[in-house]
């Protein structure tokens, strides 16, 4: 089928975006992570604004419940930042969570309730120990038919792993190449959890080995540490710890405006001119394991509302959760034929410098991913992008469009957005 | 044709119906469409007129993996960071897929695991004493 899908009924644009540091923080809880957000988002503005102006808060977040024993916390952000009375919404769509409540903001504006729109995304996850978040996580997944036969979330993306290995020849190598990339990327994000290459890394644990005066480990090349099982263990084979994003505490923030009275806020708006979501199956019941049904369809929305193709598209954000689901992104969003995405990647394409640049932030797997503040963590690094302000790993010329692909799940959700810079 | 078997189309007479070693599913009567797990609603043409069919357990590997760092509830089971469990989708010779855990396979070397590998259903007893249950495995031909 084809989804349903009109052009925006009125025009919507991004003012401010900011973001928290990402990582682990102990001394923090969502609240504070989110104010940290939307002092950021706040300094990002360039004209200025008075919140006073804001008429609504929509609040992705994934499992605070679980992750924070809080649940309700929309009201609680609005609050932790002065904005009650105005009504504020919680949505949950796994790791999407964020994704949709952007587009849920899009369709605010436009149906024409309100004008001005304060979107936001938080997860606080290093409250729990390890062996806890695998259990929250796989509450995303279908808990009567899927996770009783054992699947983690690593597990459910290291079977569409194999299966994608099997069908197109692909090799846990090739899907290493994304890590490797995505942390050369972070590197340059001070905002990213990882802010460090794989080889720095791996010259660092040397170095302390060696401080401490234990065996110095005898890696030569990157690939020595990536193969080492002590340094990088398997997770859910083919998937090993550096295939897999890191648990994160993060927030992040996105001021929504009617284009009409964008140029109030600042004279570089960005423009969001394609939303597409879509829902799919649990895994067993799709036809295809190696590709996400729900991000084809999204997409394919967003590109017809938004009158662009893939080609047109300069850089994306992607929902790099795993290695391999960078690889099948890159294939659903239409940057490349289904079982290239892989070749795409060890050849450079896809590197910051390269014709189709993915996940210039660092991505999920560098920067962090907080679970219900990726998808709007995406939309902050478009931001930046297309204003020239992503300092070193700003993609050298000019960004018309661009394009953010956020999942949830195994692929039961997916959102797609498309943006872009007028002259 | 045995008599129609009355028991909703729900997860609960799914696990009872592992209990008695039997996997089932449901057969949409108005486009003939297979589901397994079963559906009250025919995800083809959205007919509520299902009824209950067994399935013959017998299928091929359509994707995996090891699990080194497991669930809480398999973690108890004994499996761990050196022991992983495999899990994963086994397409019926029905033609539909379903997830399950995998036995019969080298947990140290799941490179060697092949995807198309024959399989037939195990019904694995989990749990000790009120806790017992049967669990829905795979094991490779």
């Amino acid at each position: 089928m084809t989804l349903r899908n009109r052009p925006i009924p009125r025009g919507v644009s991004i003012v401010g975006a900011g973001m928290s540091k990402f990582g682990a923080f102990p001394e923090k809880a969502s609240r504070d992570l989110f104010i940290e957000a939307y002092k950021d988002l706040v300094n990002s503005v360039d004209k200025g604004f008075d919140p006073e102006d804001i008429e609504i808060i929509y609040v992705g977040n994934f499992s605070n419940d679980l992750f924070e024993g809080q649940s309700h916390i929309a009201p609680i952000m609005a609050d932790s930042i002065g904005l009650v009375p105005r009504p504020a919404v919680r949505i949950e769509d796994a790791c999407a969570s964020s994704g949709v409540a952007l587009r849920q903001g899009i369709i605010a504006i436009a149906s024409g309730m309100y004008d001005i729109v304060l979107i936001g995304g938080v997860e606080k996850m290093n409250n729990l120990p390890t062996s806890k978040v695998t259990d929250t996580l796989a509450t995303g997944g279908d808990i009567l038919y899927e996770i009783p036969a054992g699947f983690t979330f690593p597990g459910f993306y290291a079977a569409m792993a194999t299966a994608y290995m099997h069908r197109y020849g692909a090799t846990p190598e090739d899907l290493m190449n994304v890590a490797i990339k995505n942390h050369e990327n972070g590197a340059l994000n001070p905002k990213a959890q990882f802010n460090v290459t794989i080889p720095d890394w791996m010259e660092k644990r040397k170095a302390s080995a060696k401080r401490k005066g234990k065996p110095v480990p005898t890696w030569e090349t990157t690939w020595d540490f990536l193969h080492d099982d002590h340094a990088n263990p398997m997770i859910a084979y083919p998937l090993r710890l550096f295939d897999c994003s890191p648990i994160t505490d993060g927030a992040t923030a996105v001021l929504l405006v009617a284009d009409e009275i964008a140029n109030q806020f600042t004279d570089s708006p960005i423009h969001i001119i394609g939303s597409g979501q879509a829902s799919d199956m649990p895994m067993h019941d799709r036809e295809d394991l190696t590709t996400i049904g729900a991000a084809r369809y999204a997409s394919h929305a967003a590109y017809q509302m938004a009158g662009v193709t893939p080609q047109d598209i300069r850089i994306a954000e992607v929902h790099d959760c795993f290695t391999i689901a960078e690889i099948i992104a890159s294939e659903d969003i239409g940057f490349f034929d289904p079982g290239t995405g892989y070749s795409k990647a060890a050849e450079g394409v896809t590197a910051r410098i390269g014709d189709k640049p993915i996940n210039t932030s660092g991505g999920l797997k560098a920067k962090g991913h907080p679970v219900g503040a990726s998808g709007l963590g995406q939309t902050v690094e478009i931001w930046k992008q297309m204003r020239g302000e992503a300092g070193k790993r700003q993609v050298p010329g000019d960004i018309p469009l661009a394009l953010t692909h956020n999942v949830g799940a195994t692929g039961q959700t997916c959102v797609v957005h498309i943006y872009e810079r007028r002259s | 044709m045995n008599e129609k078997i009355q028991r909703p189309f729900t997860a609960s007479s799914f696990n009872q119906f592992l209990q008695e070693q039997k996997l089932m599913g449901t057969r949409c009567e108005k486009c003939n469409a297979l589901f397994i797990p079963p559906r009250a609603i025919c995800a083809k043409c959205r007919s509520d007129q299902m009824t209950w069919v067994e399935f013959s357990g017998k299928g091929k590997l359509a994707a995996f993996t090891s699990v080194n760092i497991g669930l809480t509830f398999m973690n108890a089971q004994g499996f761990d960071r050196k022991n992983p469990y495999q899990t994963g989708i086994v397409e019926l010779e029905e033609g539909v897929m379903i997830s399950a855990r995998l036995l019969g396979f080298n947990p140290q070397d799941p490179a060697s695991i092949k995807i198309g590998a024959p399989m037939h259903v195990e019904f694995l007893e989990i749990g000790e004493g009120e806790e017992k249950r049967m669990q829905l495995a795979f094991r490779v031909d």
